[in-house]
């Protein structure tokens, strides 16, 4: 009898057959912590309405950056946790991942924040990352109607973004 | 390690999409003359064309950041290099230099000798007040603030106004540190 299961804990999530889409779900955050953009596509749990879950994400960011800029070992310049620091300053995360999902996170100077949550299996998404910010510039910041600031509402956007979600590995 | 950020902006002037540099001179000429009739004082003018700068520049930084792979700036004179070298390359096709620094590095000039927005222009004798190229400096406010730095920009030198150059002077107010935005009571 076996009680501590084997050598993981607990077993990853089995991977998503259908629709080939390991994609949870993706944020953007401008600088000002609005919610520019919220998409979904597999989350089965959802505990909080959406302005609080939205709220409870840039938070987490927030002070996980601040944390690991205290923790860096090889820079002496460091503030007080939890005192503001100039954008640019300090190192950031990239990733992390727990045994359910994988957080990838990406902030530009501009203070665009790009969060996309996967399977835990997934790899480095640093580039991916990047390309959909540059989605984010030809199809939104381009855009004469849009104002910046304001929630994103584009289907066209929308599309291109789930294409291409959908295609990563 | 990240890739380092480019020197110049040549490589992603080549790759970006790019429209006639007559078409583009003749429209920007178009817009001034329009807000010339529109506003009819010539300050006024200044103004509007600094706040259409402006609103371009919020937009163009994300541009600019996404194509140019340039990261973080150490100090602002690596931020005055990245944008006469980088920044007016991709967005105007040409380059700038960066002179007249202050004593605490928080000032300096951007000279552009070449600037393609002036070809065909002259200034009539009832426009002697106005900074044709006025979109720019607005543009440089707008897109510097984004990345949370406050800054004035101003027109020293004008080849319209006889100098032998344009000269741009920024400076640097301050940096604005990034802070929490949520009340704690929301």
């Amino acid at each position: 009898m076996q009680f501590f299961g084997g050598s993981e804990i607990s077993p990853l999530p089995p991977l998503p057959t259908a629709s080939g889409n390991n994609a949870h779900m993706m944020y953007v955050f401008n600088r000002n912590g609005v919610c520019l953009l919220y998409r979904e596509w597999n989350r089965p749990l959802r505990t909080l309405n959406a302005q609080q879950d939205h709220k409870l994400m840039f938070g987490l960011l927030f002070s996980l950056k601040s944390l690991t800029a205290k923790m860096d070992p090889t820079n002496a310049e460091k503030g007080n946790l939890g005192v503001p620091q100039l954008p640019g300053q300090g190192c950031s995360f990239h990733s992390f991942r727990t045994n359910t999902y994988k957080l990838s996170f990406m902030e530009s100077p501009s203070g665009i924040k790009i969060i996309l949550v996967t399977h835990p299996g997934t790899g480095d998404l640093r580039e991916s990352l990047k390309y959909i910010y540059n989605l984010y510039v030809e199809y939104v910041v381009k855009n004469p109607l849009y104002s910046p600031g304001t929630p994103i509402r584009s289907e066209l956007f929308d599309k291109t973004l789930d294409q291409y979600v959908r295609g990563l590995g | 390690m990240p890739p380092a950020a480019p020197r110049s902006g040549d490589a992603i002037f080549a790759n970006v999409e790019r429209v006639n540099a007559e078409l583009f001179t003749l429209t920007y000429g178009a817009i001034v003359r329009q807000l010339l009739t529109d506003l009819e004082e010539v300050e006024e003018v200044n103004k509007q064309l600094d706040q259409m700068g402006y609103n371009i520049g919020i937009r163009l930084i994300d541009e600019f950041l996404a194509k140019s792979n340039v990261s973080r700036c150490v100090d602002f004179k690596e931020t005055a290099e990245a944008i006469a070298k980088v920044g007016f390359k991709m967005f105007l096709g040409v380059t700038a230099s960066v002179t007249n620094w202050d004593a605490d590095g928080t000032s300096c000039s951007l000279v552009l000798e070449d600037n393609p927005l002036v070809d065909f222009v002259e200034l009539p004798d009832t426009c002697q007040g106005l900074y044709y190229c006025n979109i720019l400096s607005g543009v440089v406010r707008g897109a510097l603030e984004m990345v949370s730095m406050k800054t004035e920009v101003t027109w020293i030198r004008d080849m319209l106004r006889g100098d032998d150059a344009y000269e741009l002077q920024v400076k640097l107010l301050k940096q604005v540190p990034e802070e929490y935005p949520y009340k704690d009571d929301e």
